[in-house]
């Protein structure tokens, strides 16, 4: 199909980036942590892959390739951004630092699929991804939100498969700490069925 | 080789993503029939990296693919 779009048969990018537009959306609104901004670099970054399309080789997959562009897009919308004083830079974690011990408990009960009906579950999902400290959440959101493997993830990163592992495994392990208290709240101990299913109370 | 609660923690991510060796998954499995804390600890990674997965959890502006297409179409108008 590249070859195509690069023989004039322009409309056919629309139908190539098709499958990629919620992954660079959610990629970049996970970098910027705002739809708007999130929003305007995907426009951007589509468009530099639509003009640099005769640079792809195909020595990666083209989701790489095109991911990587959208990421680099993003990461130059955070220098614009920090540059403005009122905005927050966020800080940067030394890979050696940081706590990486799992929150102790003794007994889980699964919460299901399904109870991700309720919106402020939802809610608690995205706000510890995001409060992540971005190289952290930078291969959660890759590996697993948007399910990319390990290779790739790291195609895009710009980073060995091996430190993928690494900051993944770390990643896990704060969401794990972050999250089981308040995902405990959403199962009923006596019963170890969810209490509230679709708003109400069972 | 007999391993401790630390050493299976160093090992959750890779032990759900199938990425252990035989050897290393066999001692794994041993202590976590024995040890409630780990197997609990396994099982709450496990299930928040499946509701992560989700995709209601980040959810897509509406029009955002309109605007998109709009926005490349003009792209391409201009070469």
């Amino acid at each position: 199909m590249i070859g195509r779009i690069l023989a004039g048969e322009k409309q056919l990018f629309h139908d190539l980036i098709r499958p990629l537009e919620r992954a660079v959306f959610v990629m970049l609104f996970s970098l910027l942590r705002s739809e708007t901004d999130a929003e305007d670099a995907a426009q951007e970054a589509f468009i530099k892959i639509y003009r640099n399309l005769s640079s792809f080789r195909g020595e990666a997959k083209f989701s790489t390739w095109a991911l990587s562009i959208a990421r680099n897009e993003g990461l130059a919308w955070l220098r614009k951004r920090s540059a403005r004083p009122e905005e927050p830079i966020e800080p940067v974690l030394d890979e050696g630092s940081g706590d990486f011990t799992p929150a102790l408990l003794t007994d889980w009960r699964e919460i299901p699929a399904e109870a991700l009906e309720r919106s402020e579950l939802r809610e608690c999902l995205r706000q510890a991804i995001l409060k992540l400290p971005p190289i952290y959440r930078d291969v959660v959101q890759l590996r697993d939100v948007q399910e990319l493997d390990i290779q790739e993830a790291a195609g895009v990163l710009g980073i060995s498969p091996g430190a993928v592992k690494v900051r993944l495994h770390r990643a896990r392990v704060m969401l794990q700490k972050e999250l089981v208290p308040i995902l405990k709240a959403y199962v009923s101990p006596a019963k170890g069925k969810m209490r509230f299913w679709f708003g109400r109370r069972v | 080789m007999k391993i401790d609660c630390k050493h299976v923690w160093h090992h959750i991510s890779a032990y759900i993503d199938g990425d252990v060796d035989a050897l290393l998954r066999a001692e794994i499995d041993r202590h976590l029939e024995h040890c409630e804390i780990c197997s609990a600890i396994l099982d709450s990674t496990r299930n928040i990296v499946v509701l992560v997965a989700d995709g209601r959890i980040f959810e897509i502006p509406t029009g955002y693919s309109e605007r998109l297409h709009e926005r490349l179409d003009a792209a391409m108008a201009e070469g």
